[in-house]
This record gives structure tokens, sequence and C-alpha cells, in this order.
């Protein structure tokens, strides 16, 4: 091949993931068995599989957590639980849902199905994709931590001030919880930088920016968001740090500091955050579901549209968790309409999904079951958050039972219903072995009539005037009723959990074989082998329509898609770069092969924060002196990397 | 008029389905000052069922729907196009319901931000771990009074509340009377609310305040105006000094013992950390809410307060079987 | 063999100019970083307006050290571009000269901030602005900083040839970052030192 210094003409080949020449691809890609391969993998494969199965972890642990609550809620004046014990119960589990459980899922499934979606090797920084799980695993177990001593978060997952000021919450609690979310937010911003750069780098040439499926663009949009959306929580939490370490004044009504300044920065954040955890899922059904209707998604375009503008929009709402705090009237009703506005984007999605399924032709697999009920679980979702958009009525319903309930429909509806789905729809990829589909039928069932069961008398419950965040209620107020079928329903949808949980495990082991392309999908990952081997592709890619592998049946436009034959790109570990919205080649990135220093970088960050949760402050400076050696080392120059000036276009 | 008999006709359905008609249900309300609110929700709830129906008709028409047998392999379609009228009409339907909403919202606020007529009777709430205190003001400065957990107000006529805290955000709701205002330290937020039927509303703080959230009620008692003058004139006195033995006695263990964190108008005891106790009697609940306000339940309270409501800031007071009788004796006689 | 849509053609190999995935990254870390700085000044403006003193407490803060630390930081923008285009020419001893140049200014900065800080009539501790005041600047010297470190390793790596006009991405990538500092700067300036001259 041609190689003029630092230029290269790359050879291109026919695909065969049998040939020596896919050996040695495989050679040069596969990371090391054993532990230590473990530890230092960047294989997106490896993180993403670690994100979901770690994810799940702590949807169990959240669900341990919310089993135990209904059983001290499932009857009136109940003593199971101290305040105290159920005030850390219901913090942890929304610390765990919201921000253990409900992003790095979503970051499991796009880490390890973008990069086969999108025709490429890897993501575009792959050392910073492994400290984005490490991170994460170690931010987790420091929250977790907390319970050991009987010292974990008690004051909600949105944590108010000036209740958990020092004075009134004066234990390491509350100080766990800060630093805690501080070294999650690096892990969801570094992440959030990785899928951004993957986008606009790394897709297989062809693959123009309206060819993406819409998972990339439910996971761009969110990671967008975080960008904006993560510092205002940091910042929130490293101020209430400061005030509970060193008496500094940023809350403290007493020195001129103001409550209202941490509600104002965590919505600001917090808002927008809810939108990253559902958009993602949303594009896993935009995907998953049009391949069980056997057509391609209805108005693609409108609903990649409807994609940014709720994200953008879920920037202009937050003062919508602030509507009885005393604010002005005017101000009020513009967050009002603005919440009621960011409906309109949703009913592009749900009618989106509607059309698809009326003019599609269902198949009946457990994933279509979990999709198409989730439409119904969203609709529910959105229409009880409609009615706490109008503010009057959100002076009655807020801080009742009814916003649980609809938290839980929008959250467990339009997060957990996907990705169970998605589950069904990409195990088969990621194992080479399907779920087994009677169990998948149980599994639904129980799911869904559980979760409607336990959580729709909520929204009565919360008619009936019943406060969150209460550890007991009186008998005679009219809550017993509801209360009991809740729990009840509650524990029914964790049967149905359950089931989930056991098919995973006995189909990974027994399950019967897929090939490449169970479902006869149309999306790139599906013409790999399953699984994918560790270079995904012996060659490139190159796309020609949205739907490469249902080109033989769909009409499309003058190009066609090549699969089995492009860039070979053997030299090393290397995929191509191409240009950001027409995906012309544009450059040979030379890939980072496994290394330690993520690992040792994310420990050093959390041994940071651990020596600052006790003030010992000679550690922070040496975990700081770490951290800055470890970096340095991660991004020394190699020697034999080649650069370019930038040549003319022709 | 329409409205009121609509109204009434959703009330007697509600008397008539009692698990509906319950203390803390703001399904049905009482006041001017949550009633627009009220049938806001009435009406979006409505339509809120309405729009989960047709999706889930939807949905499950589309997913059921005959069509012919075919080849599983073979595509529904052969262009990726089709089906975009559904977002279109549906998306303007939807856009139509919204800005109807919209309209009615902002119609409703309006209608519950200020009271229709500037009230005359002004009172002060102050949200504390965990109990309320109230201060009823007046233009005499010697007619104002301080109480706690029980507010009494004219059948009839708006109140203005004006709340805040001593220590953390707390939330004032009477939902049969009004919607929610938070209770900020730093800040004082005004709302008002106005009962059109005597009656007893139950209260309850709206917003995570530690670890007896949940055991902090409020109850707002409408009297018929004569009533509620006589209830006025009756708390503006000091208490009268104990007659019998007991009651001297027990007024003696209470400077001593009680007397740092709670007030007892006409006495030595002026502490400030606690209930104003200097009608104690007139109140029907203790320990905000949680307990009927009997000799029985103020022993209790007074012996035990950490077993019936854990983490309170009162303390389980060590005293001796007939300190603890005398004490009672004594409060027993500040009606 | 050859695709109909893309005809062999030579592609460079490793980090291409302002096109390498570092640029992208430090675009996106520029961005939240820069929301980070938002919130803080946010924070300023919104306790600000719900102060019930005069604000600032104490008198509003004098220019005498923050406008020649502004120059400062400008001036210092200007020689990290001059630097960053010797290293895109193969000039080795410009970029040397031109960082090293930017790394002393930076220094210099920091130790003027080091000396309003400490001729401050607050602490950390005195009031909501205080904490503020320490707090923003105190992010915004911890980043200048952290340039500083930046810079530090560029000159190293440049001084052992592992730039060139080949390859100098880094470099782009450093001064960007430079860059961002010096307006982060400028905004808190203007909320400071500006904003309350203007009621």
């Amino acid at each position: 091949m041609a190689s003029t210094g630092a230029f290269r003409v790359p050879i291109i080949a026919r695909e065969s993931d049998s040939s020596p020449i896919a050996d040695r691809l495989d050679r040069t890609w596969r990371t090391p068995a054993g532990i230590l391969g473990w530890l230092i993998s960047v294989d997106h494969k490896s993180i993403g599989k670690r994100y979901l199965v770690t994810a799940f972890l702590f949807l169990i642990m959240g669900g341990i957590e919310a089993a135990v609550m209904r059983a001290q809620l499932i009857r009136p004046n109940q003593t199971l639980l101290s305040p105290e014990a159920y005030n850390q119960l219901f913090t942890m589990h929304g610390v765990t849902m919201i921000f253990l459980y409900a992003m790095p899922v979503l970051s499991g499934f796009s880490n390890y199905i973008w990069p086969l979606m999108l025709g490429s090797r890897d993501m575009a920084f792959p050392r910073l994709n492994a400290f984005s799980y490490w991170t994460f695993l170690f931010a987790g177990c420091f929250l977790y931590a907390s319970f050991i001593v009987g010292r974990a978060p008690d004051a909600g997952w949105f944590n108010y001030v000036p209740y958990t000021s020092r004075e009134y919450d004066p234990g390491i609690n509350i100080d766990d919880y800060a630093l805690g979310m501080i070294l999650l937010g690096v892990s969801g911003t570094v992440g959030a930088i990785n899928f951004i750069v993957t986008l606009f780098r790394t897709r297989a040439p062809g693959m123009s920016i309206n060819r993406v499926p819409m998972m990339v663009w439910g996971t761009l949009t969110a990671s967008v968001g975080n960008l904006f959306a993560i510092p205002a929580v940091s910042l929130a939490f490293f101020l209430l740090w400061l005030d509970r370490q060193f008496g500094t004044h940023f809350y403290d009504v007493t020195g001129g500091g103001q409550p209202l300044l941490w509600q104002h920065l965590f919505w600001m954040f917090g808002h927008p955050w809810v939108y990253a955890i559902v958009l993602p899922a949303m594009g896993i059904v935009s995907d998953a579901l049009p391949v069980f209707c056997r057509r391609p998604l209805v108005g693609y375009t409108a609903v990649a549209l409807a994609t940014i503008t709720t994200m953008i929009l879920g920037f202009g709402v937050w003062v919508h968790h602030m509507f009885a705090t005393g604010l002005p009237p005017l101000s009020l009703s513009f967050f009002s309409a603005a919440s009621m506005v960011i409906v309109i984007p949703s009913a592009v999605a749900v009618f989106a999904w509607i059309a698809t399924i009326w003019t599609g032709r269902p198949v009946f697999t457990t994933a279509f079951l979990f999709f198409a009920g989730f439409i119904f679980v969203f609709v529910v979702g959105g229409v009880s958050g409609f009615m706490t958009a109008a503010v009057p009525l959100d002076w009655q319903l807020t801080d009742t039972y009814f916003v649980v309930a609809h938290i839980h429909y929008v959250l467990i509806g339009i997060n957990v219903f996907p990705v169970v789905g998605g589950i069904y729809y990409w195990f088969p990829k990621m194992t080479g072995k399907l779920l087994n589909e009677t169990l998948g039928r149980w599994n639904f069932w129980l799911m869904f009539a559980g979760f409607n069961i336990g959580f729709f008398p909520m929204h009565i419950a919360g008619l009936l005037g019943m406060p969150r965040r209460i550890y007991t209620y009186p008998d005679g107020l009219g809550w017993n009723t509801v209360n009991l079928i809740t729990s009840l329903g509650a524990y029914l949808f964790a049967i149905g959990v359950l089931l989930f949980v056991i098919n995973v495990f006995r189909s990974a082991k027994f399950g019967r074989v897929a090939g490449p392309n169970p479902w006869d999908a149309p999306t790139l990952e599906w013409s790999t082998p399953s699984p994918p081997p560790p270079y995904n592709f012996a060659v490139i890619p190159t796309i020609g329509s949205r739907y490469p592998l249902w080109e033989d049946r769909l009409e499309h436009g003058p190009s066609d898609s090549y699969v089995d034959q492009g860039y070979l790109l053997n030299r090393g570990r290397e995929t191509v770069g191409t240009t950001a919205l027409d995906a012309e080649p544009d450059v040979v990135l030379e890939m980072p092969g496994d290394t330690s220093a993520p690992l040792i970088l994310a420990i050093a960050l959390v041994a940071l924060i651990c020596a600052a949760l006790f003030h010992a402050w000679w550690g922070v400076g040496v975990a700081t002196a770490v951290t800055f050696v470890a970096a340095v080392a991660w991004l020394w120059p190699e020697a034999r990397l080649g650069q370019t000036k930038e040549i003319a276009r022709g | 008029m329409k409205r009121t008999s609509a109204a009434a006709a959703l009330g007697s359905l509600l008397a008539a389905a009692p698990a509906l008609a319950q203390p803390m249900s703001y399904l049905q309300t009482f006041g001017p000052a949550a009633h627009p609110a009220t049938v806001l929700g009435w009406g979006l709830g409505a339509i809120s069922l309405l729009v989960m129906a047709i999706i889930a008709i939807l949905v499950l028409a589309a997913t059921f729907r005959p069509r012919p047998r075919v080849d599983p392999r073979q595509l529904a379609v052969t262009r990726d196009a089709g089906g975009t009228a559904w977002i279109y009409v549906g998306v303007g339907l939807t856009l139509a319901t919204l800005i109807g909403c919209m309209v009615w919202t902002m119609v409703a606020l309006a209608a519950v931000v200020h009271p229709p007529v500037a009230p005359k009777i002004a009172i002060e709430v102050h949200g504390n771990q965990w109990w309320w205190g109230v201060r009823y003001r007046d233009e005499d400065p010697s007619r104002m009074f301080t109480t706690a957990n029980e507010i009494h107000v004219p059948v009839g006529e708006p109140v203005r509340v004006e709340v805040s805290s001593s220590d953390v955000i707390h939330s004032f709701w009477v939902p049969q009377l009004a919607g929610k205002t938070d209770v900020i330290p730093g800040q004082t937020n005004i709302t008002w609310l106005q009962a059109d039927r005597p009656g007893t509303y139950r209260g309850q703080c709206g917003e995570f305040c530690g670890a007896q959230h949940a055991g902090m009620a409020i109850y707002v008692i409408a009297d018929a105006p004569a009533q509620f003058a006589a209830w006025r004139n009756a708390q503006v006195e000091p208490a009268p000094p104990p007659t019998s033995t007991a009651a001297r006695q027990g007024y003696g263990v209470f400077v001593a013992r009680c007397g740092a964190c709670h007030t007892i108008r006409g006495t030595n005891a002026g502490g400030l950390i606690g209930p104003d106790l200097t009608h104690l009697m007139s109140r029907h609940t203790i320990a905000a809410g949680l307990l009927a306000n009997n000799p029985g339940n103020l022993a209790g309270w007074i012996a035990n307060a950490q077993a019936l409501k854990p983490g309170s800031r009162m303390p389980s007071i060590p005293l001796s079987g007939p300190e603890l009788g005398a004490v009672v004796a004594y409060l027993t006689t500040l009606h | 063999m050859a695709d109909a849509a893309f005809p062999p053609q030579a592609l460079p190999v490793g980090s291409k100019g302002r096109h390498a995935s570092g640029w992208w990254g430090m675009i996106a870390l520029i961005v939240t970083e820069g929301a980070l700085f938002a919130y803080l000044i946010f924070s300023y403006f919104y306790i600000a307006s719900q102060a019930h003193d005069v604000w600032p407490p104490g008198g509003r803060p004098h220019f005498w050290i923050a406008v020649p630390g502004t120059i400062i930081l400008i001036v210092g923008s200007f020689t990290a571009r001059y630097a960053e285009r010797g290293i895109e020419r193969g000039n080795k001893g410009r970029m040397l000269a031109g960082m090293g140049v930017t790394l002393v200014l930076g220094i210099v900065f920091l130790l003027l901030q080091g000396v309003e800080w400490r001729d401050k009539p607050f602490t950390f501790t005195s009031s909501a602005y205080s904490s503020l005041y320490f707090t923003v600047t105190g992010f915004h010297m911890l980043h200048v900083f952290i340039g500083l470190l930046i810079i530090i390793m560029l000159m190293i790596w440049t001084a052992f040839d592992y730039f060139g006009a080949r390859r100098h991405a880094a470099a782009s990538i450093g001064a960007m970052y430079w860059h961002f500092v010096t307006v982060v700067w400028i905004a808190v300036f203007c909320t400071f030192y500006i904003a309350p001259y203007l009621g």
C-alpha cells in the first residue's frame, strides 16, 4: 500500500471472519485473558457489559430498599423501621435508582452497541471509557459504604438545605453523599464527552447524520444535555460540602446565604437529568420496536428533532419543582406553560410508535410486549406530569404520593421497560443465545401487572392527601387500602423482575443459539457474529441508507451499503475517522491498547474523596499528586504516531 | 349557578363514596382558595383518563387489527415512508388540548393567588421541627397572642397567613382549604385561606423536614363568627392561677422542669423553644396532631415523648408518679 | 472492488490538525467547565438579588490588582497563540519562547491574585459574598494552575522533539484551554468588579 510519511491509502478488502487476516485482527484486538486483562481492558463491549451488570446490581439493591419500605407502609402505624432507618432507605432508594441504575444502564447499552451500530471498531476514547466505568463503580461503592456504618444519606435524594446543613444533619451522611456525587459527576461527564466525540468522529463512511439509529440520537442528545447539566449538581454539592466543613454561607441564612439557591442549582441539573435518563431508552424503543413491526420507524426525522427539542426545553422547566416556594406568579406562569409545551415532542414520539405498529405487522416476541406496554405507561406518566404542570393544582399535588406515582411511571415506564425489552432484543447479540420466550411472557405480564397494581393506586393515595417521605401514617385518613394494594403490587412486580434475572442466567447457559441476526433486523450490529469478535468488523462497512440490512427489500437512494467489503485497517488497532455530518473518510485513527492508567486514575480519585471525607488533607494532597502523574502518563504522546498537515480538499 | 350545582353534585357524590371523602383528600375542598384548583384538577384528571383510554385503545387496535398472514421475513412496507399522518393529527389534537388547559390553568391561578377581599385577620405561622407555632396579629398589640398546632378562623372570611421557619424548610398545607406554601427560613411567604363551611380541617407538613416530618399535623377549625370571637377573646387572656392543691404543686413542677422551653402567659414559665401552652386545653390534639388531648395522653406524652414520637425535640421527662399527676392536674386547668 | 461512493484516497494516519479527537474532547471539556462557571456566576447574581443589605457588603472591590491581572491573562493568550503558530511551522524555539512567556504571565497572575486575597478585609466565612468571592476566584485560579501544568508539559514535550510541523495537535488543544481560562476570567471580572457599578 502506498504510504508517504504520515499518509496512507488504506487497503479495501472483502470480509471474512474466518480468514488469517481476521485471525490477525483478533490477536491485535483481543484483551488478555484473566483478571488482569479484565482490569486493564478498554474494549467497549467488555465495558458495556460491566455497566449493564453493575447497574442491574444497583437496581436490585434499590428494589430491596423499596421492598422494605413497602413492608413498613403496608399498614398504618407500623414500627418495622425507625424514622431514621426509613429516611436512609428512601434516600438511598432514590439515589440508587436515579444515579446508580438509570444512567449507567443506558451507558451500558450505548457503550456496547454504538460502535457496532456505527460501524466502528471502538469508541473514540477507549481509555476514557474504562475510566468512566471505574469512577462510576467506585462512586457507587463510596455511597453505599455509608450504610456499613449506619450513616447513609438520609435527607432525600434532592437533599434540601437547611435540613442538610451541619446544624440539622451533623453526621457524615450528607458529606458522603456530596463527595460521592462529585465523583459520579466526573464519571457522567467523561462518559458524555466520549459519546459526543464518538458520534461526530467514528462512524462508518457514508453513515451521514440522518442515517444513524435513533438510540444514537437519544444518547447523543442526553450526553450534550449532561455536559451542561452535571456541573450544576456538582457545584451544588461542593458548595454544601464547604458550608458543612468550613462554615461558609452559600445556603446559610445567617450569613446572607439563600436556601433556595440549592433548589435552583439542584433542579437546573435535576430536570435535564430526568430527560437524559429516558431519551436514550426512548431511542432503544424507536430502533427495536420497528424491527418487530417489520417496517422502518415512522417519522424518523420528526422523532430525531423531537428528541433534541425535548432536551432543550428540558432546560427551561426546572422551576416546576419549586412551584410552592413563594416565587412571583408571573414566573410561575412561564414555567407552567413551558412544562406543558414539553409534552408536544413526547407526543410526536408516541404517535410515531403507534403509527409504526399500525402500519406495520407485529411479531409477538417478549421484546415487542415490553415496547407496546411501554407506550401505555409512558402516556400515563406523561399525563400525570401534565397535571402537575398546572401550578394551582400542583400546589395540592406536589410532595404527595401523586408525584411518587408520576415519577415511577416515567422512570420505570420510560427507562426500565425499554431496558428490559432492549435486553430481550440485544441479549442474543451480546451472548449468542436467545432469552427464553415462555419465561419472557411470564416476566412481562408479572412486571406489567405488578407495576400497574403497585403504582396506579399511588395517584389515588396522593389525591387523598398522603404526603411523600413519611415513615408511617395514622389510621383513619383513608390511606390504608391504597397502601395495602400498592405494597402487594410492588411485590408482584418484584417477582416479575426476579423472573427476568432467572431468564438471563438460564439462557446464558442453556439458551437457544442465536445466529448473527435472529430478528432479521436492519442495522449494522446485526451483520456481525453473535457475540461479535473483539475487532467488531473485519472490514469497515460503507453505508448507503438508514437500514443497511434491509436494502434488498426496501426502496432506497442511489447508494448501496457494503457490509462485507471496506477498509481493512489492520496495522495495529485502527479504525476510520469520518467527517462530522456527511461521514466522509477523514483520517485513520490509531486506537490505544489495554492499559491500567484509567483504573489507577480512578483509584486516585476515590482515594481523594475518602481523604476529604475524613479531613485527611495530607491524603488529599497525595491523591492529587497521583492523579496528576497518572494523567500525564495517560496523555504521554506516543513517539511513533504520525502527524499531518491539513491538506487542501480537491 | 352552574358551577355551584356541579360542585354540589360532586360533593354529594363524594359524600356517598366514603372512600373518597377523607380528611386529607382534596378531591373536595371547602373554600375559594382551593376551589378553582379543585375544579381544574377534576378537569385535567378527566382529560388524562380519556387520553390514557384513547392511547390504550390505539395501541391494542394497532397491535391486533387483522392483517393477512405472510412469511415473517417479509417486511410490511416496501418504502421507508407512510404513517406520518398519525403524527400530524395526534400532535395537532395534543396541542389544541394543551393550549386550552394552559388558559384554564392561568385563569385558575389568577383566581387563587389573591383573596377576593382584603383579609381582616392575619396570622403568622412558624414552622419548627416538628410543630407549628401560630401567632394572631391585631392592631391592638395587647390583643396579639400565640398558640400552637391549631388555628381557628371565622366561617366565610378570608384569613391572611404569613409563614416562616425557625429552622429548616417545611410546607404549610391544609388540603381542603388551600394548596401548599413552603415555609422557608430567611423569608416570609404569604398565603391565604378561607373556610366556607364550619368544621375541622386537617393539614400536614408538606416538605420533608427530618425525623418526624410524618408527625407534624395542624388543624384549622372554622367557627361561626360569634364562636370565633369568643374563642379569640379567651385566647387573649393570660392563664388563670392554679387553685387546687394538686394544681399549685403541679405549677411549681412545671415552672421548674418545663418553663425553660414552654411559655404560659401570666406565669414565670417563658421558654420559647416549644409550643405555647397558655390555653392548652382549648386544643383538640397534642404533639402536633399526634394524640387526642386528654389527661391520659398528656401524662404519657410528658413521661415518654420519645416512645410516642421518636426523635422529636420533646424529651421524655423523668418525673415521679405524684409529680406527673400534679403537672397534669395543673395543665388541665389551662382552658 | 473499490466502493463507488468513496474512491481510494490517501488518508492521514493519527491526529489530524484541528480535527483530532482530542480537539473535540477539549471543546466538550470547555463546554462543561464553562457551564460550571456559569452556575457559579448565577449563584452570585441570585444571592445578590435576594440580599437585604448593601451589596457587596463592605463596598465594591477595587481595580488596582484585577485590571493588571486581566491584561496579563489577555497578553498570555496572545503569546500562547504565537507559540502555537510557531510549532505549526516546526519552529521549536518560537513555541518554547511563547509558551514560556505565557507560563511566566500565568504565574504572575496567580501571585497577584494571592496578594488580593491576602489584602481582603473579609475571610472565607464572613458572609455569602465573601464565600462566593473566594470560591469563584479560587475555582478560576485552580483552572489557571492546571493550565500552567499543561503548558509545562507541552514545553517539556516540545523540548524533547515530540512535536513538530507534522504533529502539534496537543499544542493547539492546550492553547485552546488557555484561551478558555482567559475568557472565564473576563466573565468573573465583569461579575465581581464591573457589575456592582451597574446598579
